[in-house]
């Protein structure tokens, strides 16, 4: 029922992946951009998560919040989401109204009008979008914990941005983000569902090929040094709850250690090892939660990489309960990791990791617009939709000798950031 | 590609002689299942002083039964890749698992195990009792949740419908093993249960894995659930804050009573709240106070319409200076969908979407599952799916006014804010 999956490249840039599945009446249709807050420069902090609730403010054929409308009119689902390495946008609709999805994102790709009242209007929605945000205390301990792990990298900094930011930018900042980022030869477009790929592609020409290139935009050379040595941040704030975490530089998703990563986080900590959308399995089983949670150190822990195109982070992110210090829990993991070294990974465990991954696998490829995430999102950090298709081969291939490695060269104590969050009693 | 619904024809319907109700639709487009259940029985069946109590009992079915430990449970479901937890509502207790389908004995196993035998160690107990205090005292830091809880204290009062589920601190501090060992023996078990099985296995095969995992439960020392009293609405606006100074913004319910599932008027109701803060991007609420306003980020309606009469809200967070500006604006909506018809357009956008939008929530087993699991919950019929278009088309904008008119207010509701200053 589901064919191999296509790609092509239009004669203005635009790719194009396409998957069929015929096991229900509906098809996803979206469009990714290779821009996300690695594209921004201090001053313009945000700018990319800005522009993406630009894309609903209107054209001068789709007017402000009919987008939405007319996609739920056809029984439709829409969103859209920026992150570190891109910014994407679908539309999951009956199989029979998708070129409705085509029509709009084609439009928006060049047409956005991005008014001044309505820049002014969605400034004061993204701060209180900050501001839900900095509620958490998981969201100031990340903000600090990243800036920290990232001086000269644009990994730096949150995609909502720095608040400085979000008070001072114009309304040509913005535009000129949105026209130096947004034009075929920088967008993937995926579609899967219940269509004949042959039809879709004429479609897909039809909507998008007329469209014409922009200059590339800037390639990052801001690279970030070597990290020597541990660096600790703190942050303090209301509540009685502590939180500490341990981030690792962790590789680039197409370097070949990613996997064999993924995989020693899958037998180390458990949970949803993979990094991929969509998947959630308990990790009760797993060397981490036990060392922390059975010991009744910490209520939770979870862990995991993500993959990015530039080498970014793998975290260990605990709650401490009520009765427990930060040092306490600290000394655990540190202790659990030293066990890596002295008592590794085994046979069997890297055999639940195996089997695990399989499971997790087809459980993320039954919605087809999880399908359009795992290929639209492997195009944009690895250039290639097969980094995903290829995952359950690439899993298998991982070694315990692989996992000696990349717990050797990656989980060490002068490569890390330590965050945490020491409560002030405030609220309780 | 075939359009046609679950119904009748396609959603097997087995009744155990325990009372256990199978529902099995067969879905073999991946190899993977998933069991959902709801058994009658949770927070309704504990006292105010044991607050938290069936939530403590769920939360601890799966640490240690008569045949397996903790440790056990865990390594032999994560070995596998396989899901399986249990939760507590304030009527139903639930459950929900997947797997790949050659793992299902094993889930089937766990999961009967876990429902039948579960031994409730002490050791155990301590450590959910830690992990449980832990989420208590995270929920005393979050507006979002301390102004829900609020809001229930402040409509619902000492009505059941007014505790929350995960209880106090104070509460779940006092609850006891024999607490726990009595809730299990009293309120579990199988007469009631509604059982949902969607995945690539045939009906036969599923109810019959099914019987002979929870065929033969039996439990003779199971109580009744004694009936729950009528709710009051308020008669004036009411309205209470939570002080909490540190944090960026507010956040804020506003609702009443809403109506149960079982109402003639459900979908009238259904269709009124989602011109109201649901259609597109949150609905007429979307426009005027996100929109329009730039006052939040999100803002929303919500209807719950289940077996009890659970509130209709609606839901923002602003900045601190914009509270009143925003439920202003909240009141002001909801006065207007009371006072004018909603236009022919509205109405047919909001019909179109409510039932267009029926193929994408069925693409997936865990969407066909749950709803397959309502038709049986509140009675609505296996063939509820093709007759529902229709319903949904004879409801009209005079009959959304009356709905809007029956259930909602402006002037006479519960109104709670959480956040940094006092703004009334």
């Amino acid at each position: 029922m589901t064919n191999a999956t296509t790609k092509t490249i239009l004669d203005n840039g635009l790719t194009v992946v396409m998957k069929e599945m015929h096991h229900a009446p509906v098809a996803t249709f979206m469009v990714w951009y290779r821009v996300g807050s690695r594209n921004e420069k201090p001053g313009n902090t945000g700018a990319a998560h800005w522009v993406e609730h630009m894309m609903f403010k209107g054209t001068p054929t789709i007017p402000a919040g009919e987008h939405d409308r007319t996609v739920a009119r056809e029984g439709g689902r829409f969103n859209a989401f920026t992150w570190l390495d891109f910014t994407a946008y679908y539309e999951t609709l009956p199989s029979d109204r998708i070129e409705l999805g085509l029509h709009m994102e084609s439009d928006r790709m060049i047409n956005a009008i991005m008014h001044r009242d309505e820049i002014e209007s969605e400034r004061t929605v993204i701060i209180s979008e900050r501001n839900m945000y900095e509620n958490q205390p998981l969201f100031h301990l990340r903000e600090e914990l990243s800036a920290a792990a990232f001086r000269v990298h644009p990994y730096h900094h949150e995609t909502i941005g720095d608040a400085a930011d979000l008070a001072t930018m114009t309304r040509d900042d913005l535009y000129g983000f949105y026209r130096r980022h947004y034009a075929p030869n920088n967008a993937i477009a995926v579609a899967v569902g219940d269509f004949d790929s042959a039809e879709m592609l004429r479609k897909i020409e039809h909507y998008f090929g007329d469209l014409q290139p922009s200059q590339p935009p800037d390639p990052i050379t801001r690279t970030e040094p070597p990290q020597k040595g541990e660096r600790r941040v703190t942050v303090k704030g209301p509540g009685n709850t502590a939180y500490l975490i341990a981030a690792y530089k962790a590789p680039a998703a197409t370097d070949p250690d990613y996997y064999a990563l993924a995989v020693l986080n899958s037998a180390f900590a458990g949970g949803g090892s993979l990094g991929f959308f969509g998947s959630s399995t308990t990790n009760k089983s797993s060397r981490l939660y036990k060392a922390l949670v059975n010991s009744e150190l910490a209520a939770g822990v979870s862990a995991g990489a993500t993959p990015t195109i530039d080498p970014y982070l793998y975290t260990i992110t605990t709650v401490a309960r009520p009765d427990r210090t930060l040092a306490e829990v600290e000394a655990a993991l540190d202790a659990e990791i030293a066990r890596l070294s002295m008592e590794p990974i085994t046979q069997a465990e890297l055999d639940k990791a195996h089997k695990r991954a399989r499971v997790e696998f087809i459980m993320s490829g039954e919605s087809i617009t999880n399908q359009a995430q795992l290929l639209g999102m492997s195009e944009v950090v690895a250039g290639d939709y097969t980094w995903y298709e290829t995952a359950l081969e690439r899993v298998g291939a991982v070694t315990l000798a692989d996992i000696e490695r990349v717990r050797d060269r990656y989980l060490r104590s002068d490569q890390r950031t330590i965050g945490r969050y020491v409560p002030q009693n405030g609220a309780v | 590609m075939s359009k046609s619904f679950p119904n009748a024809d396609t959603i097997h319907r087995y009744k155990l002689a325990n009372g256990i109700t199978v529902l099995v639709y067969e879905n073999f487009s991946a190899e993977t299942f998933v069991i959902n259940g709801v058994m009658r029985g949770g927070a309704i069946a504990e006292s105010a002083e044991k607050g938290g109590l069936s939530a403590f009992t769920a939360a601890s079915l799966m640490r240690g039964t008569v045949t397996r430990s903790f440790d056990d449970i865990y390594e032999q479901l994560e070995a596998v890749g396989a899901d399986l937890s249990f939760g507590s509502g304030r009527l139903l207790t639930s459950f929900s698992a997947d797997a790949l389908v050659e793992d299902i004995d094993l889930v089937l196993s766990l999961l009967a195990d876990s429902l039948r035998v579960p031994t409730f160690p002490a050791v155990e107990l301590e450590k959910v009792r830690g992990e449980i205090m832990t989420r208590l005292h995270m929920r005393a830091n979050d507006t979002r949740s301390m102004a829900g809880l609020a809001f229930s204290e402040l409509l619902y009062g000492d009505h059941p419908l007014g505790k929350p589920v995960s209880g106090h601190i104070e509460t779940v501090a006092t609850i006891t093993q024999d607490d726990i060992v009595d809730f299990h023996r009293h309120v579990y078990g199988p007469d009631g249960m509604i059982i949902t099985v969607v995945g690539a296995i045939s009906a036969e095969d599923a109810v019959a894995r099914i019987e002979s995992a929870l065929g033969d439960w039996h439990t003779p020392d199971r109580v009744a659930l004694s009936a729950i009293g009528a709710v009051h609405r308020p008669d004036e606006l009411v309205r209470t804050h939570v002080d909490m100074p540190d944090k960026s913004q507010s956040d804020i319910v506003l609702g009443l009573p809403g109506p149960l599932r079982s109402a003639p008027d459900y979908l009238d109701v259904r269709v009124a709240n989602t011109i109201l803060g649901v259609f597109g991007m949150f609905g007429r609420l979307g426009k005027n106070v996100r929109e329009e306003k730039g006052l939040s980020y999100y803002v929303y309606s919500v209807l719950t319409g289940g077996l009890l009469p659970s509130p209709w809200t609606v839901r923002t967070g602003v900045a601190p200076h914009d509270v009143e500006l925003a439920i202003d604006s909240i009141r002001a909506e909801i006065r207007r969908i009371q006072d004018e018809p909603v236009s022919a357009d509205e109405l047919a956008d909001t019909q179109a979407y409510l039932t267009g939008s029926l193929p994408v929530s069925l693409e997936t087993n865990d969407g066909l599952a749950s709803i397959i699991e309502d038709l049986e919950l509140y009675d609505l019929g296996l063939d509820y799916l093709d007759n529902y278009r229709d319903a949904i088309y004879t409801v009209s904008a005079e009959r959304v006014q009356q709905a809007a008119q029956t259930y909602f207010s402006a002037d006479e509701i519960a109104i709670a804010v959480a956040g940094p200053q006092r703004s009334s």
